[in-house]
């Protein structure tokens, strides 16, 4: 029953998604996508990824959507139709050839939860068994984030930083400057 | 360029929403040791709750200061983190190795649990200060055009 509702929920993504695509009027677009990070969201958790699954829901179907919502005001709500271009043959040809290699790579990916994976025999053990004890923290998700892996999350916070001056300077109003 | 709401449902549901969606940020921040969530989330909520009232009253013009100085609040919270992480730094020890923070009279486990706790404080106020700025960027630079 789970995974039928894993599959349910994985063609509803993957039905927003194309449907993202190909609305034409922008604002269903953005909205659409909301939608998509939400189904996204209880992918992630159906699969125990609760932290992401809060995250997915939070800044993919909340701050990103009003931030794209916002940007449509700056500009129009209709995508502009032009000519269709040409599909070139070569194009859908490397198209194809890139979902099969990606398809034929992802055979060999290891079976959720699997123990004896690679990724589950390298440190994530110690950290599971280690996080209480060493840091008083009983989410072992917050004890990666935050203590083990610290110096990557302020690299991290530093990028969204950088972006948001990077926004300030391309988008200040020119009075600004003047003052 | 953003005027207020016409219908009273949204305001009023504005209003009531607000001091929710801050408590909630809070619990986020303080419970992620405990359950899912943390600074990037809690961040993200707080400027989900500056932004919602811009939505439903319009922008009012006692919230420049905040559109000018909230890039200013996201460098704060950065360099909180990286202080927190020089602690230890100056006191001989790794960089961000909490549990050489010196707190008195506290286990290597609790004093890494605050520290933990402290650098999330400082991802919350980077996340939510620079949500908020490039929120301020984007509504600023349509209200440069109409005039």
């Amino acid at each position: 029953m789970t995974l039928f509702d894993d599959y349910l929920l994985l063609l509803l993504v993957v039905v927003m998604a194309l449907g993202a695509a190909f609305v034409r009027d922008l604002l269903s677009g953005v909205l659409i996508l909301a939608a998509y990070s939400f189904f996204l969201a209880l992918l992630w958790a159906g699969l125990g990824a609760v932290d992401v699954a809060f995250t997915e829901a939070v800044v993919g179907a909340g701050l990103s959507t009003v931030f794209f919502l916002v940007a449509l005001f700056l500009t129009s709500h209709q995508e502009e139709v032009r000519k269709q271009p040409q599909v070139r043959i070569i194009t859908l040809g490397s198209l194809g050839v890139l979902g099969f290699l990606l398809l034929f790579g992802s055979a060999d990916l290891p079976v959720v939860g699997d123990p004896e994976s690679l990724p589950n025999k390298h440190v994530s053990s110690t950290y599971l068994r280690k996080s209480l004890e060493e840091t008083d923290t009983p989410n072992v998700v917050t004890a990666v984030l935050a203590d083990y892996r610290s110096f990557d999350t302020l690299g991290e916070t530093a990028v969204i930083f950088t972006a948001g001056v990077a926004c300030w300077m391309l988008l200040r109003r020119r009075d600004d400057s003047a003052t | 360029m953003i005027r207020p709401h016409d219908s009273v449902i949204v305001q009023t549901l504005a209003k009531v929403f607000t001091p929710i969606i801050q408590l909630f940020a809070l619990y986020v921040l303080v419970h992620g040791h405990d359950s899912p969530g943390g600074g990037f989330q809690a961040g993200t909520l707080f400027a989900a709750s500056v932004i919602l009232p811009i939505f439903a009253f319009g922008i009012q013009d006692s919230q420049t200061m905040l559109e000018r100085r909230a890039i200013i609040l996201g460098g704060i919270g950065i360099l909180l983190y990286a202080g927190i992480g020089l602690l230890p730094l100056i006191l001989g020890q790794e960089f961000l190795n909490y549990g050489e923070l010196p707190i008195p009279g506290m286990e290597t486990s609790a004093r890494r649990h605050w520290g933990i706790l402290g650098i999330e404080i400082g991802v919350t106020i980077a996340v939510a200060a620079t949500a908020v700025s490039i929120f301020y960027s984007l509504i600023g630079r349509g209200k440069g055009e109409e005039k």
